[in-house]
């Protein structure tokens, strides 16, 4: 399984190395998503540090569900599943491979935004270690479920409207958690790092359950048609 | 399930709901607090366990018979469908219920407190259960992909509570707005029996509805497989008259 | 070029079907196949567009679902679980299953690995089909329509099966592409590997196959081993 996924990640890294979609168009995506909810929320007021983290977390959640799309996009021609399905490879060995490789781009993401976030929103980081545990364990989470949602979705030609609906409300505690454990140590709300362990402690719960039934569901989600 | 069977539930449904009504509207009293806006609260509490308890479990439950080989049948599948259908209906008719409860009692159509939240996420959930229903697919291949999204929710529910719980409770506005302070059963007597008369009036009308959109749902797929037979007839028809084409060579 | 007419119990086939059904959607691509293909046999398919050829290539490879009937491919049951075979076989179809964004070597080192074999084996393909060359580190998307399908050929050759599917081989390839093909696929049966291919070029298919199964409205006619005699003249079997 775990040679599987090193496969399968290693080719996912690699087709978006020389294709450079993430780099390309998710960041820049992502930025533009910063910078229009400044002017939705009015730079001026000063509302911005307070909604720091928040903004930073939907910001991710939407540049992810771009990244899963991508994900299955690249699925080669036609029919999204045929090629996955025909390398014979194990479903949850692909399922760890295709989450691992969103992850990591998303992480790479997330290191951009948040010096987006310090500069643009003019907040700090005080907590860079604990930011980066936060991080990890959400995206984690964002990954897993994106994936296996991508995978019931995918091949399907309502796809780019079914995926959103159907992983954002999963995704309503990773924003949650996300949001309020970052605000102990990005922007300016009373949150303290006491209030803010047990919702690592959820993302940590949500990323646990979803690899899980990543590992258990992917393979036979994939086998459709 | 009989007609028969399924026409006594019927009457015992309506018999039983015509009852609650009269309780609720005419023979119970109003509440000393709420006035008369308690009466929707007969509504509201059914409404709200049938949906997230009752036909949300079966859906899961059936989802799991579904996936599991020993019980895999069809059946499963059409009634966690119809049942998540039912689910979604009568958790719109909580929350808009809620709301028109909540307008004279808070003040505000709408507040972020626990419960609400979380009802609306599980609302939107199941949104995503039944678009994926609707997608068109062989009846196994979507019966199977509609179970994983099932159990997926299911998973998700108790972790959107505890999230949502987490959230409110540290932000310590809910004590006023609290919904299950003024829902306790701390109602006794008439209205308690009344409460519980509508509870038992829902449930029965739930497993009418089940019932009847099963049949509806058993009858779809019948008519899908007649019309798989005729395709076969005429897929088997091709070969017999291509047949002298290929014959030489 | 003789095939040995044995009752199917004599010896583990390859492939065995009975009365198999294939629904794509609610269309029954296979409407109750009867097949027998012997290993190291090199079974021709032919038969009208839309007969079922396809379908039923890409179900030995594990890709669809038989709803009803036997079906068993290097003896993995299809009803049960279709994913065992995929490692083991594979196919060429319309479809190159290539990643466009990645380079030949890459996609052959891709299929190689995938199904089990060494980094290595996809190298070797690359070179017996001629793509070591300028080619080998251009991504796919940049090579034309009949380079692609070699590449895909060499993707099957790469992952070594033990049953080759080849869907219209033949199309888009130059001619020495064809060549080689040949070559490649007289070799994999002579090494013990079972082929079997569709094709609509009847000449060039007629003398690598050892025999010959027409597949008409969702059906195959001269399917089972026990009807098969070796003339290359026969009359197909009657459908029963």
């Amino acid at each position: 399984m775990f040679r599987d996924a090193a496969l399968v990640a290693g080719k996912d890294l690699r087709i978006e190395a020389r294709s450079r979609v993430a780099t390309n168009q998710v960041l820049p995506f992502a930025l533009l998503v910063l910078i229009l909810f400044a002017f939705a929320l009015d730079a001026d007021r000063g509302q911005l540090a307070s909604v720091a983290a928040g903004m930073f977390w939907v910001t991710v959640l939407f540049s992810g569900l771009l990244a899963v799309q991508r994900s299955f996009a690249v699925e080669a021609g036609d029919d999204a599943r045929d090629a996955l399905r025909l390398s014979g490879l194990d479903g949850a060995g692909v399922f760890l491979g295709k989450a691992g490789a969103v992850a990591a781009q998303l992480l790479a993401l997330e290191v951009v935004l948040a010096a987006g976030v310090i500069v643009l929103y003019d907040v700090d980081l005080t907590g860079v270690a604990f930011f980066a545990l936060v991080c990890t364990l959400a995206t984690v989470g964002i990954a897993a479920s994106g994936t296996v949602y991508g995978a019931v979705a995918a091949g399907l030609r309502v796809r780019e409207t079914l995926l959103p609906l159907l992983v954002l409300p999963v995704l309503a505690p990773v924003l949650l958690g996300a949001a309020r454990a970052s605000e102990a140590v990005l922007g300016t709300t009373s949150t303290t790092m006491a209030d803010a362990w047990p919702w690592v402690r959820l993302l940590a719960v949500f990323s646990t359950i979803y690899v899980a039934f990543g590992i258990v569901a992917f393979g036979p989600l994939l086998e459709e048609s | 399930m009989t007609t028969t069977g399924s026409r006594v539930l019927g009457w015992s449904a309506a018999v039983s709901l015509a009852l609650t009504a009269w309780m609720a509207l005419v023979a119970s009293p109003a509440d000393a607090v709420q006035g008369d806006a308690v009466r929707l609260l007969y509504l509201h509490v059914p409404t709200a366990w049938l949906a997230m308890y009752l036909s949300f479990g079966v859906t899961t439950l059936a989802s799991v018979l579904y996936l599991w080989k020993r019980t895999r049948s069809q059946f499963w599948d059409l009634v966690a469908g119809a049942s998540a259908e039912i689910g979604v209906v009568f958790l719109g008719l909580t929350l808009v219920i809620g709301s028109i409860w909540g307008r004279p009692i808070w003040g505000v159509w709408w507040t972020w407190d626990a419960r609400l939240t979380s009802t609306a996420v599980l609302f939107v959930l199941y949104l995503g259960y039944l678009a994926i229903r609707r997608v068109p697919a062989e009846p196994h291949v979507r019966g199977r992909r509609a179970a994983i999204v099932a159990l997926a929710a299911f998973v998700d529910v108790p972790v959107v509570h505890m999230a949502v719980d987490w959230w409110r409770t540290l932000h310590q506005e809910a004590s006023v707005l609290d919904e299950r302070r003024l829902g306790d059963p701390q109602i006794t007597g008439v209205m308690l029996f009344t409460l519980l008369l509508a509870v038992l009036a829902f449930t029965l009308l739930y497993f009418w509805l089940l019932v009847h959109r099963y049949r509806l749902a058993r009858v779809e797929e019948e008519a899908e497989a007649r019309r798989l037979e005729e395709a076969l007839v005429e897929r088997r028809a091709e070969g017999v008259e291509a047949v002298p084409e290929v014959s030489t060579t | 070029m003789s095939s040995p007419a044995l009752p199917p119990a004599a010896m583990p086939l390859a492939a065995r079907f009975r009365a198999a059904v294939s629904l794509l959607g609610r269309f029954p691509a296979l409407a109750g196949v009867d097949l027998d293909v012997a290993p190291g046999e090199i079974v021709l398919l032919r038969g009208p567009n839309g007969a079922g050829k396809t379908t039923l290539l890409r179900a030995c490879a594990g890709l669809v679902g038989i709803t009803s009937g036997e079906a068993e491919v290097l003896g993995c049951d299809l009803s049960r679980d279709r994913r065992a075979v995929r490692r083991r076989v594979g196919l060429l179809g319309h479809a190159t299953f290539l990643y466009d964004e990645l380079t030949v070597a890459d996609n052959l080192r891709f299929a190689a690995r995938s199904a089990g074999r060494a980094a290595a084996d996809g190298t070797v393909a690359m070179e017996r089909l001629a793509l070591d060359g300028r080619l080998r580190d251009l991504a796919v998307a940049k090579l034309s329509a009949g380079q692609r399908r070699r590449v895909a050929l060499a993707a099957v050759v790469a992952r070594r099966p033990e049953l080759w599917l080849l869907d219209e081989p033949h199309a888009s390839l130059d001619a020495a592409g064809r060549d080689l093909l040949d070559q490649l696929v007289t070799e994999a049966a002579a090494a013990g590997a079972t082929v079997l291919l569709a094709s609509h070029e009847l000449d060039r298919a007629d003398h690598l196959a050892t025999r010959r199964v027409t597949i008409v409205g969702g059906r195959a006619e001269g399917g089972l081993l026990a009807t098969v005699t070796p003339t290359p003249e026969r009359q197909p079997a009657r459908v029963p």
